[in-house]
């Protein structure tokens, strides 16, 4: 697997899933053996993660929804991303 | 002592042992020697009641386990209920005899992933292991199917003298199959595995070039297979946080509906388990006298008591407390700081050290040999 660029379309694999946790209220991603504890960002990132978007239209899309610098977006997404990819819980 | 804590979090996982009924007979096995029979088991509606009260409890895995819990002949119902529940289902199986037929059927009803044992990658030798003959090939074409099918694929391996030798050849294993995850489980001595520790138990020489062998692989592998060690207590310097620490994560429901805060907790003489067909599995995750036998760190003997790890390993692993040292309120025997730890190597280092390991004694129903229980010097 080779790592990841703006260009990348990330999707979650069969076997991973965001859900909403009613007893801790919060978005959890379910995946094998794992629980990760989401921060708003990256529910933010991960509900736009689809399978068509690139890592770039994330971006771009997060930053005019919240008024800010897409580059700066993309260089806090991508480590997010890869790191997840790295944990094989996400592909591309 | 007694009082419950208002901080007790919810439970993450359950572990729904839904038969002793296996095909398979691995003398490492960490059900207990006295199986559950099937005229015992849990029926269908009350499994589901179970899993909903586990939803709204905060459980978010459900490990569908046993024995081999495609033997049921409702498994695809009870996994089709956790899906509707939103709860993460995990098939813990064999791949053997039935358990490819029922595997299409479990994925549209939307199993989320699967945990497939494998016991070597060398088919004659995993064949004696597993006292089956014939179902390597059967765990290979079930392992393929799986991942045909998108499912998320998570080769397990336990490790132990028989296989410690093979462990390079197992992620290899995992690799041509196209798992997504490998768990390199070194044997934990519970149930049938302390029963045939002298069989099983590996030289530390031997445990020290399998870690070797798995680090290796996991930076050549990044990014494609990743791989879980669990290593062997009897070598390690601290023990494990057992089940993430008694009461705080976990909860085991045996075939027959008796709820656990570990599988192998049975074994501690004169615990009070509550049972699923007389109380709410919240009731007893709060208020049953297991569950709160050994929670949190007021329990605690020194060392531990005083100990800064004792919110990390929460004291070591009770059952192997009561095993090794004879008290289930001791700090873990496996600990560098227990006073029985230097006897406990060397235990493990002279059964490692027989030149023929003696023979298995393969997991059987009802076939537990009654004095075969804790025989270790206290
Ligand atoms: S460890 Fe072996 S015998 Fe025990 S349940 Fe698993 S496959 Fe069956
Ligand atoms: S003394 Fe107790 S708390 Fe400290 S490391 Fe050992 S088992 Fe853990």
């Amino acid at each position: 697997m080779s790592a990841l660029t703006p260009l990348s379309v990330p999707r979650l694999p069969r076997g991973v899933r965001m859900r909403f946790d009613p007893v801790r209220n919060s978005q959890v991603l379910l995946a094998p053996e794992r629980t990760f504890d989401l921060d708003e960002v990256a529910v933010a990132v991960l509900e736009l993660v689809d399978g068509q978007r690139t890592i770039g239209e994330i971006a771009g899309e997060l930053a005019s929804r919240y008024a800010a610098d897409k580059a700066e977006i993309e260089a806090d997404i991508l480590p997010m991303l890869s790191d997840l990819a790295s944990k094989r819980v996400l592909e591309t | 002592m007694n009082a419950i804590s208002p901080a007790v979090p919810a439970p993450i996982g359950l572990l729904a042992e839904l038969t002793h009924r296996c095909p398979l007979r691995c003398p490492y096995c960490s059900n207990p020697l006295e199986l559950d029979r099937r005229s015992g088991e849990l029926d269908t509606a009350t499994w589901q009641r179970v899993l909903s009260e586990a939803a709204e409890l905060g459980v978010l895995h459900i490990h569908l386990s046993g024995g081999e819990p495609t033997a049921r002949a409702d498994i695809v119902e009870i996994t089709g209920h956790c899906a509707r529940l939103g709860l993460y289902s995990n098939l813990i199986t064999s791949g053997v005899a039935g358990a490819l037929q029922k595997l299409e059927p479990l994925a549209d009803v939307g199993l989320d992933h699967v945990q497939l044992s494998v016991q070597a990658a060398d088919a004659a030798r995993a064949e004696r292991i597993g006292g089956l003959r014939g179902a390597q090939e059967q765990k290979l074409v079930f392992g393929r199917r799986v991942v045909e099918l998108g499912l998320p694929l998570t080769l397990n391996a336990v490790i132990h003298r028989g296989n410690i030798d093979e462990v390079q050849a197992i992620i290899d294993l995992a690799v041509e199959l196209g798992a997504r995850r490998l768990e390199i489980a070194h044997t934990q001595y519970y149930g049938w595995a302390y029963l045939n520790r002298a069989a099983l138990m590996p030289t530390r020489a031997d445990v020290a070039l399998s870690i070797a062998a798995v680090e290796a692989a996991r930076a050549r592998l990044a990014g494609r297979l990743v791989i879980d060690l669990v290593v062997p207590d009897y070598y390690a310097k601290y023990p494990k946080a057992c089940a993430g620490g008694w009461g705080r994560r976990l909860m085991n429901v045996t075939p027959a509906g008796k709820v656990l805060p570990c599988h192998a907790a049975e074994t501690i003489p004169g615990l009070e388990f509550w049972h699923v067909t007389e109380h709410s599995l919240g009731d007893i995750w709060h208020r049953s006298p297991a569950f709160n036998a050994y929670r949190g760190t007021d329990w605690m003997p020194e060392p531990c008591r005083s100990c800064d790890r004792r919110e990390l390993d929460w004291g070591g692993c009770r059952c192997q407390a009561l095993a090794l040292a004879g008290d289930a309120a001791a700090t873990d025997p496996a600990c560098s700081l227990s006073p029985l730890h230097a006897r406990i190597k060397d235990l493990a280092v002279s059964e490692a050290a027989t030149e023929v390991a003696p023979d298995y004694r393969y997991r059987v129903i009802g076939g537990a040999p009654a004095a075969a229980r804790q025989e270790e010097p206290a």
